[in-house]
């Protein structure tokens, strides 16, 4: 058995986010990089090249990527032999982003009540939390802050069991070519395939926490993968919607078992911004 | 040569006639002048009271709005990241605002076909700003300063004034859609509806 008090909870959180909206995950840096290399439209590598002055700028002045603090998404790994002393797990988790949003001067993005009473909490809590318990003492943790441009942009289809890869290159192609202009491209594709209407889009939110090039491990997906990368490239959509050959930094697919009758498919959009920072303890 | 490999052109707010003559869709441009920070509480309200007959807190004729938002400024600091929201989303106040005057707006985005043609109505322009770059935008705003409606908490408007701010004219006062116009130059193959399996 392994103890961990909740205030090192917290203030892994704390830093994290802290991270996370300041500094640019290294292989989204890169992407970007890249990107201003490959693309072929004028206006998109000026946008590629404001993107990465940005980046450089955030970091050098301690100030936020972008106004749109995000959501907090909090993905935890837990050991089943591990064990909590301190506060709350949940509170810790929501006093860590509290914190953070007082120290790093975050713009307070959540409201409480989504429909009567849109009053602002003022302090970036409640967050988002997905708890996962794995076996032996790992503690793991990654802070995603996720602006509504993406969330906004995002859909959930239920095609048909038969429909095979034409009809889910056919729904992550329309909701691209749909939303994608408005959601801060180029784009980090996240495709959630099977479970249920839950789980996929679940499935395509963990997928945008893979590393930009990384590819699914089971080679068929990890083909598909490509194709979609190429399809929504295809689309012409380009850096800031302005037209491009760069719409996508990457694709990223996750599958999950589904029922006989169904084949789910969501699909997250992440904008080039992808904050997510990763910790241990 | 494409307008975007141009030099851009320096302009300033409030925009008159002749401004907005050069002012055509992928342009780069810099902007320099007062421009009005709103959001859609924001937004409607002006639209009410435009519809009211009363005066605005601000003067419409040739002004400069900003969908976007920013961060509070960290000490020695006047502000501090400042960028686009969708502009999508003030779609449903926007008429009124350019029938009165407002001759350009700046944001993120696609706008709505019905805005598209409301701009070319009004002979206004819509600017992109670079979405997700509000660290460098930043740069640019020298002075922020609320507008007061008195009870829109966080949604209240701001005055700014921005210096050379970086934009480019994504739709222009004769309906010139860049989002449309860039993506069918980079396109591949047709666009068609694929069918999904049902």
């Amino acid at each position: 058995m392994r103890t961990i008090h909740t205030d090192r909870v917290r203030d892994l959180v704390k830093l994290l986010l802290l991270r996370a909206v300041t500094e640019l995950p290294s292989d989204v840096r890169s992407a970007l990089q890249n990107a201003l290399v490959i693309e072929k439209s004028a206006a998109g590598r000026k946008v590629l090249e404001e993107i990465l002055e940005n980046e450089r700028a955030a970091r050098a002045e301690r100030i936020p990527l972008c106004q749109d603090c995000g959501l907090a998404v909090l993905f935890l790994e837990v050991g089943e032999a591990i064990r909590f002393e301190g506060p709350d797990l949940t509170e810790s988790l929501n006093e860590g982003v509290r914190q953070a949003s007082a120290e790093g001067f975050l713009r307070t993005m959540v409201v409480f009540d989504p429909l009567y009473r849109r009053e602002n909490t003022g302090d970036n809590t409640p967050v988002i939390v997905h708890l996962e318990r794995v076996p032996g003492e790992t503690f793991r943790l990654c802070v995603f802050p996720k602006g509504m441009g993406g969330e906004a942009a995002s859909t959930f289809t239920a095609l048909p069991p038969l429909g095979g890869e034409e009809a889910v290159v056919a729904a992550v192609r329309q909701a691209v070519d749909l939303y994608g202009a408005n959601a801060c491209p180029p784009l980090i594709v996240g495709v959630g395939i099977g479970g249920n209407f839950e789980t996929a889009p679940l499935l395509a939110k963990k997928s945008l926490l893979r590393p930009v090039g990384t590819r699914n491990a089971d080679p068929r997906y990890a083909r598909l993968e490509r194709r979609l990368l190429e399809e929504v490239n295809g689309l012409g959509i380009g850096p800031a919607g302005y037209g491009g050959t760069v719409t996508a930094l990457d694709v990223h697919v996750e599958v999950g078992p589904t029922h006989a009758a169904g084949l789910p498919v969501a699909v997250n959009l992440c904008c080039h911004a992808c904050r997510r920072a990763e910790g241990t303890l | 040569m494409s307008p975007c490999l141009d030099s851009p052109l320096r302009i300033s707010s409030p925009l008159t006639a002749s401004a907005l003559r050069d002012l055509t869709c992928g342009k780069r441009v810099l902007l320099s002048g007062p421009v009005l920070l709103a959001r859609e509480a924001a937004l409607r309200r002006m639209a009410q009271e435009i519809e009211r007959g009363k005066a605005l807190p601000f003067t419409p004729e040739g002004a400069v709005l900003f969908h976007g938002g920013f961060t509070p400024p960290p000490p020695g600091r006047k502000i501090g990241s400042i960028g686009p929201t969708t502009s999508l989303r003030m779609d449903p106040w926007t008429c009124p605002l350019l029938r009165a005057g407002v001759k350009g707006m700046i944001g993120k985005g696609k706008r709505s076909p019905k805005i598209v043609v409301a701009i070319r109505e009004c002979g206004a322009v819509y600017f992109g700003a670079t979405g997700g770059a509000a660290a460098f935008l930043s740069r640019s705003v020298r002075s922020v300063y609320p507008l007061l409606f008195g009870d829109l908490g966080s949604e209240e408007p701001y005055l700014l004034e921005v210096f050379e701010l970086p934009l480019v004219v994504a739709i222009d006062a004769e309906g010139n859609d860049l989002f449309e116009q860039g993506q069918k130059k980079f396109i591949k193959g047709t666009n068609q509806k694929q069918n999904n399996g049902w």
